[in-house]
C-alpha cells in the first residue's frame, strides 16, 4: 500500500535519504528508528504524501504521488492515520471535537459515528476528557487523543512519529498497547522511535520488522536488537 | 467548484466552528460593508435621479417647438395665420397651434405678475409645434418662413435641451463609475481582510490539510464567514442610506437635480439589490484569496 521505489529526497543541498527501495504490505508492523536528524520524520512525511520524492518515486494506494493533485492528497490522508510527533490539533475545540475532526472535515460525523467516538475515547482512556482542551491536557493524554483521531476514519495504515517521545515508560507501553490491538484488527503500523526498550517489548508481542535509517540509506535492522 | 453562493447561505454546518471567531476583525468587515453599501445608495439615487432628469428634459423638449412671432399690432393676425399655414403643408408637423392670449398672459404671469395689463404690451404671439416621430427640417421651414412670415423665429429647443440632455447622461455615468469603484475597493477591503484571516489561521489550515480536508471545505469555512457579513454589513448600510434618501427635502413640481435625488416607484427595488451583491463580490473575492492562499501551502 506504501511503496518506495529508488526513492530520494534532499533539502536544499544535501540529499537527506537515498536510494530507499520498500514495499509496506497490509497488516505489517514496522518500526523505523535512527539517530535524531537521520530523516525519520521526513520519510513519514513521504510515506503521507506531505513531502514529495525529489528522485525515484513514492506509490500510496497505487498511485504516484507525483501526479495526485491536492483533492486526491487530501482524499488520500483519509485512509493514512498519522500520529504527529507535535500532535497538531486545533486548540480552541474541545479534545472530543478534534478527535472526531477527520469525520467533520470528510462530512462523515453522523450520528452513528457519534457513539463510535465515544467508544473510541473510552478506548483510549479519555472517556473523561472529552470536553477538555487541549492545551489542558498532558502530554500522555495529548498521544492518546492524537492516536484516538489518527484512527477514528478507520484508515489502513496508521503512521506515527515519536508517540512516546513526552511520556513516561507506563504510558509509551499503554500506547504501545493499543498500537498493538490496532494492527491486530488489520492495520499497517509504522512507528518512528528511537525508543529501544519500546522495540523490544514490541517484538515479545507482535511480529514487527525494525527498519533503519543510517547513512541516507533504509536498512532492515536485524533480531539482534 | 462544489462551493456556491446559496449553500454558503443555507448550510450551517460544523465548517464555521473549524476557524476561531475573531471578534474584531469580523466587525470591522462588517463595518467596511455598511460603509459601502451606504455610498452606494446615494450613487445609485444619484444615477437614478440624473438618468430621470434627462428623460425628462428630453421627453418634454424633445419633438416639441415653438415658432414666435414679433409684428406690429395689426400685422399680427395675418402673419399667424400665414405661419400657421406654412406649419400645416410642413411635412413632420403634427399639430400646430397657436396659443390663446390667456396661455400667454399665464405663461408670463411667473416673471411679471398677475396684475400686468399684457394688452398694452407688445407680447409676440407664440406657435406650439408638435413634431411627427420622423420630425421635420428646420433649416427648410426656417427658409419658407422667412419668405412668407417675416417676424417669425422657430425655436426647436434643441439647443436648449442637447447641453442638458448630456450633462444629466455624464452625472449618471459618474454615478455609475462610481459604483462600480465602491464594488470594486469592497472587493479589496474584502481580500485584503480575508488574506489577514488566512495568514492568522495558517495553523488551523495546515492541520486540517494533514487530516484530510480538501481546499473546497477549508475555503468554504472562510468563504461562508466573509459572505454572511459582508450580506448583513451592506444591508444594514443599505437600510441606513435609504432612510437618509428618505430624509432628504421633498422634490418641487420643477425638481432640480438637487431636490429630486432620490427613488421613485420600481427604482426602490435596486437599492434591496445591494447587500445581495455585496454577498456575492465578498463570495468571490475570498474564494479566489482563500484557493490562492491555499494552493501555495503543501
Amino acid at each position: 500500500m506504501i511503496e518506495f521505489e529508488n526513492t530520494a529526497y534532499s533539502y536544499g543541498g544535501g540529499e537527506l535519504l537515498s536510494d530507499i527501495s520498500l514495499k509496506l504490505s497490509p497488516g505489517s508492523f514496522h518500526f523505523l528508528t535512527g539517530p535524531s536528524g537521520a530523516g525519520k520524520t521526513t520519510f513519514l512525511k513521504l510515506c503521507y504524501g506531505a513531502l514529495h520524492p525529489t528522485a525515484g518515486h513514492v506509490r500510496l494506494f497505487d498511485q504516484d504521488v507525483r501526479g495526485m493533485n491536492r483533492d486526491d492528497l487530501a482524499m488520500m490522508r483519509r485512509r493514512v492515520g498519522v500520529v504527529h510527533q507535535d500532535c497538531q490539533f486545533l486548540n480552541h475545540l474541545p479534545v472530543a471535537d478534534n478527535v472526531a475532526l477527520p469525520l467533520t472535515v470528510s462530512g462523515r460525523d453522523n450520528l452513528d459515528q457519534v457513539s463510535n467516538l465515544k467508544e473510541l475515547m473510552n478506548w483510549v482512556g479519555l472517556g473523561n476528557r472529552a470536553s477538555a482542551f487541549p492545551p489542558e491536557l498532558s502530554g500522555g493524554e495529548r498521544q492518546r487523543a492524537a492516536l484516538a483521531r489518527a484512527v477514528i476514519m478507520s484508515p489502513d495504515v496508521v503512521l506515527a512519529d515519536e508517540p512516546t517521545g513526552n511520556v513516561d515508560w507506563e504510558m509509551s507501553q499503554r500506547l504501545l498497547q493499543l498500537l498493538i490491538e490496532l494492527n491486530k484488527m488489520g492495520k499497517t503500523i509504522m512507528i518512528a522511535t528511537h525508543d529501544m526498550n519500546l522495540i523490544r517489548t514490541a517484538k515479545s508481542k507482535v511480529q514487527a520488522r525494525v527498519l533503519r535509517i543510517s547513512n541516507r540509506r533504509l536498512q532492515l535492522a536485524g533480531a539482534d536488537l | 467548484m462544489k462551493l456556491n453562493l446559496t449553500s454558503i447561505l443555507v448550510r450551517d454546518t460544523q465548517a464555521d466552528r473549524i476557524v476561531p471567531p475573531t471578534g474584531f476583525t469580523a466587525r470591522l468587515t462588517l463595518i467596511a460593508a455598511a460603509a459601502m453599501a451606504f455610498l452606494t445608495v446615494f450613487a445609485l439615487a444619484l444615477s437614478l435621479a440624473s438618468g430621470r432628469l434627462a428623460a425628462r428634459w428630453g421627453g418634454e423638449l424633445a419633438q416639441s417647438s415653438t415658432l414666435r412671432i414679433s409684428a406690429p399690432a395689426e400685422q399680427m393676425a395675418a402673419q399667424t395665420a400665414a405661419a400657421l399655414r406654412v406649419l400645416d403643408t410642413t411635412p413632420g408637423i403634427s399639430l400646430a397651434r397657436a396659443l390663446s392670449a390667456e396661455e400667454q398672459a399665464k405663461l408670463l404671469e411667473p416673471w411679471f405678475g398677475p396684475d400686468l395689463p399684457l394688452e398694452t404690451l407688445p407680447v409676440p404671439q407664440l406657435i406650439e409645434i408638435a413634431e411627427t416621430a420622423e420630425g421635420y427640417d428646420a433649416a427648410g421651414l426656417r427658409l419658407r418662413l422667412q419668405t412668407e412670415v417675416p417676424g417669425a423665429v422657430l425655436d426647436d429647443h434643441g439647443r436648449w435641451r442637447r447641453p442638458l440632455e448630456r450633462a444629466a447622461a455624464r452625472l449618471r455615468l459618474l454615478g455609475w463609475a462610481s459604483i462600480l469603484l465602491i464594488g470594486a475597493t469592497m472587493a479589496i477591503m474584502i481580500t485584503l481582510a480575508a488574506n489577514a484571516a488566512l495568514a492568522a489561521n495558517a495553523q488551523v489550515i495546515s492541520v486540517l490539510r494533514l487530516i484530510g480536508a480538501q481546499d473546497d471545505y477549508i475555503a468554504e469555512a472562510f468563504v461562508r464567514r466573509f459572505t454572511v457579513r459582508a450580506l448583513s454589513g451592506a444591508a444594514a448600510g443599505t437600510v441606513l442610506g435609504c432612510g437618509a434618501v428618505l430624509l432628504l427635502p421633498a422634490a418641487q413640481a420643477e425638481g432640480g437635480i438637487l431636490t429630486g435625488l432620490g427613488f421613485q416607484g420600481v427604482a426602490w427595488l435596486c437599492p434591496v439589490l445591494i447587500p445581495p451583491i455585496a454577498a456575492a463580490v465578498a463570495f468571490v473575492a475570498t474564494r479566489g484569496a482563500a484557493h490562492r492562499t491555499l494552493s501555495e501551502l503543501s
